[in-house]
């Protein structure tokens, strides 16, 4: 049977390899021409805890973690009793054989530590797992060779012996697996992107998109799942006129960049919700000041300390509305890796454009996943420079009710940045009159922000889905899988959440029903849409997992004949 | 600004210690201009809330930048500017509940990373703005609004607690005395690190402590306020320590400890050791 599409699920304790095989299949996978895309929990604690990371293999580019298990990988019993009915009908399960043994009918025992200290090469480990997963679709060896040269090929003095002990430890994996009898099908050849690509982490491509967008002042405090922004920006802003540091608090972190988008810099920071909570009152300063920064939300599950390493869509509103008084930030959300980055570019942009605070929205499960992207094309990806003050002194920083130039402190045209209301010059003032003006002022701003460009598709159809975020990739599953059954239903995605697209929101009006499937209990983006008198319902999930598209065609599919009973009574 | 601009709403008391404090800053600023013929814009003022706070709508002359944010996060607003452009002054000016109570929990960080900003502390031992409250520095057992039986907790030493947060320069001074002030910010904003000058700057309204720092000889009073002896040896934790604890009003230098960098020194020197790379060099560790 040849196949397109191949899932594997590694679970177990941290630290027995879980991350290790998952990333190195899919590395594997890349480097011949397959495009592949991990989903990765992790445990919140420093040794060990129950963790799984799941691997998908596909001949054609990846919308999401797929739902159909074909293989789990044990490493522990436990983890086999957690993920054995996952397994779909006629997958195979792998236990590791020097942990427990079993008697599933759909299972072998694959003595993982064993084979690789037998060739001497305690490390391997992940490869033997590697090469039997390899067998067990038929993928051909020189594929997993190259990968093991690429991967370990270092100029080290026993780059040689480290290669080829991996290459034996896959050969062992394979030999154990074809021993077994199991097979699952071949896996047909991969079709090669003509484009360059990039393998990364979500969390990765926000602080490359970042980069390019040239942020210079970086300010944040360790949370998970944002931590690896922080950790990537304090190796990488590195530099003349650059700055990242690890702060005290995110209270100290929104104060800081606060103070150095003033100052004349892009500015940065990410946290996850607990820290968007303690920032609040920042933000609130940031708008009522007008300077620009850029605040990343990589969204966690629940409220408080919650459940800091699963994936949620929960914090729209509090983002939306962070701060006390009358503000509405702007939003734009990605929905895949690789608009990880490019919303990060378009996120130091806004705020530079209409010189305020944005935030950008991703996930835990974009963050810590892996996934292959084509490589921007940088000479194609605009960077926005703000709008800059250069008269003398006795400027009126706020005159008028449209966006205005900035000074930059050293330079003519002092002023202060104030977070009472003010007058023009930035002195606090209670004037109803000025208080009107400043609103008014603020709030029109945001016009800088609305694009023209989003996605839709079936445009004629009267019922329409509309993801947002993470969500995006599943719920695009799913609709497709409709559209194929036949379903007449239309399209329509964007990361720009606020101010949306005027003429998407024109678009939605127009429907009889907009669904929204969203990651949280309110149905958050439901209700927004309903703000813009968009008639729409949501699909909620609240597991702390991401959506399982075979999960979203039922859900739809019973809503759209609710609907239709409805119209017919 | 006040003078200039009629849409501004904000007084101070008559005879409020604030008014020297903001001369002293005119004076230090000017100073600095002369000394380094910087323009006043090179100064970056960053304000807390409360009656202190306002001395940047209030300066008079040249203006500075600045800065008038939320409640008692002045130094990583500094520290902010500062990092971002080390070409420029910051000064930070609030006052003790602002710096103290809500704002305490930035001191010591920001003395670890001993970053380049001038703190001038207006203390007056009370909530003026909301109306006589008390503060980390009104005495033990006084009445205050919030206070009505006494107030049950000990009253905080700032300087002491400068000293033990490890802050590289400390000064005190008295509202009531702007050019010696004034000396005493300049010689902050000259350190190459965080300095803090605390300022004792009386409330008239509600804890008029003028009479008790000045003296009155009529009624018997001595004065709180001395001058801090030119035989003191400010690179001395221990005289440092040893001359706070003799209480009252120092005025002058306490402690200065020239020997560390400072965050923009320290941030140099590890620059070396990292390799800055081009946006393409970076998205070159991740290509396959």
């Amino acid at each position: 049977m040849l196949m397109n599409d191949f899932v594997v699920r590694f679970a177990g304790e941290g630290g027995q390899g879980v991350v290790t095989s998952a990333e190195g299949l899919a590395q594997a996978s890349t480097q011949v021409g397959y495009h592949a895309l991990t989903y990765a929990t992790f445990p919140s604690q420093i040794l060990g805890g129950p963790t799984w990371t799941q691997a998908r293999i596909c001949t054609e580019p990846i919308l999401s973690s797929g739902d159909q298990v074909d293989v789990l990988v044990a490493f522990n019993e436990e983890a086999y009793e957690t993920h054995a009915e996952e397994v779909r009908e006629g997958g195979v399960i792998i236990y590791n054989a020097d942990d427990f043994t079993m008697t599933d009918p759909r299972s072998f025992g694959l003595a993982v530590d064993s084979l690789a200290r037998s060739t001497g090469n305690n490390r391997a480990a992940n490869m033997v797992v590697i090469g039997a997963l390899a067998q067990l679709v038929h993928m051909p060896q020189d594929y997993l060779e190259d990968f093991v040269e690429a991967r370990f090929r270092r100029g080290r003095d026993n780059d040689d012996e480290i290669i080829s002990s991996n290459i034996e430890a896959m050969r062992l994996g394979r030999q154990n697996a074809a021993e077994s009898g199991f097979v699952l099908g071949d896996l047909a050849p991969p079709n090669p992107p003509d484009y360059q690509q990039l393998m990364l982490k979500g969390n990765e491509a926000i602080a490359l998109g970042a980069t390019h967008a040239g942020v210079q002042f970086y300010a944040g405090y360790p949370i998970s799942p944002a931590t690896t922004i922080l950790l990537w920006m304090e190796r990488n802003l590195v530099g003349e006129d650059k700055f990242a540091y690890q702060v005290s608090s995110e209270i100290e972190a929104i104060t800081a960049i606060l103070g150095a988008g003033y100052a004349g810099k892009k500015a940065m920071t990410a946290t996850a919700g607990p820290g968007i909570s303690l920032m609040s009152e920042g933000l609130g300063l940031a708008w009522m000041a007008e300077i620009p920064l850029v605040v990343v939300d990589v969204q966690r599950g629940g409220p408080a300390t919650g459940l800091p390493t699963t994936t949620e869509q929960s914090d729209l509103m509090g983002c939306l509305f962070p701060a006390h008084g009358d503000v509405r930030m702007p939003i734009i959300a990605p929905g895949s890796v690789e608009e990880c980055f490019y919303g990060a570019v378009q996120a130091v942009n806004w705020a530079e454009r209409y010189q305020g605070p944005v935030i950008l929205m991703s996930e835990m499960s974009m963050a810590e996943r892996v996934q292959n992207i084509p490589r921007p094309d940088l000479s194609k990806v605009a960077v926005e420079e703000r709008l800059t003050y250069e008269g003398g002194n006795g400027y009126h920083r706020y005159s008028g009710h449209e966006l205005s130039p900035m000074p930059l402190p050293g330079g003519p045209g002092s002023y202060v940045a104030n977070g009472s209301e003010h007058d023009e010059m930035g002195d606090t003032t209670h004037l109803p009159s000025r208080h009107i003006q400043m609103t008014e002022r603020r709030f029109s701003k945001l016009r800088l922000l609305e694009e023209n460009h989003y996605e839709s598709d079936n445009t004629q159809a009267k019922i329409a889905l509309m993801p947002w975020g993470g969500s995006k990739g599943p719920v695009r599953e799913a609709y497709d899988a409709l559209r194929e059954e036949g379903v007449d239903i239309g399209w329509y995605y964007t990361m720009f959440l606020h101010p949306i697209p005027p003429k998407l929101r024109d678009e939605l009006r127009a429907k009889e029903l907009v669904i929204v499937p969203e990651l949280n209990y309110q149905g958050q983006w439901a209700n927004i849409l309903r703000f813009h008198r968009v008639a729409s319902t949501p699909i909620t999930q609240y597991t702390g997992l991401p959506f399982k598209v075979s999960e979203l065609v039922t859900r739809v599919k019973e809503i759209m004949a609710e609907h239709m009973e409805e119209a017919r009574a | 600004m006040s003078k200039k601009n009629p849409e501004y709403d904000f007084k101070w008391c008559p005879g409020c210690g604030d008014f020297g404090v903001r001369r002293a800053l005119e004076f230090a600023m000017i100073n600095r201009l002369e000394e380094t013929g910087l323009p006043i814009e090179n100064n970056v003022v960053v304000a807390g809330i409360g009656c202190s706070g306002n001395l940047v709508h209030l300066l008079e002359g040249e203006q500075p930048y600045g800065i008038h944010g939320i409640h008692g996060r002045t130094l990583p607003v500094a520290m902010g500017v500062k990092m971002a452009r080390p070409e420029l002054n910051v000064i930070v000016v609030a006052g003790d509940g602002d710096f103290l109570s809500i704002g305490g929990e930035h001191i010591a960080p920001q003395a670890a990373r001993n970053v380049n900003v001038t703190a001038v502390i207006m203390d007056n031992g009370v909530y003026g703005l909301t109306k006589g409250q008390s503060s980390p520095t009104t005495e033990m057992g006084a009445v205050t609004s919030s206070t009505p039986f006494g107030k049950v907790e000990e009253d905080l030493d700032p300087l002491e607690l400068y000293l033990t947060l490890g802050v590289s320069f400390i000064a005190s001074g008295f509202s009531g005395q702007p050019r010696v002030l004034a000396r005493l910010i300049n010689e902050g904003m000259n350190h190459d690190g965080m300095s803090m000058i605390h300022v004792q700057s009386p409330c008239v309204t509600y804890n008029d402590t003028f009479q008790l720092i000045k003296g009155n000889a009529k009624e018997g009073i001595a004065p709180a306020l001395w001058d801090i002896p030119d035989d003191h040896d400010p690179s001395s934790k221990q005289a440092a320590y040893d001359l706070v604890q003799q209480g009252g009003l120092p005025v002058g230098v306490i402690y200065k400890d020239e020997s560390r960098a400072s965050l923009e020194g320290n941030m140099g020197s590890i620059r070396a050791k990292a390799r800055e790379r081009s946006i393409d060099q970076l998205m070159d560790a991740y290509a396959f």
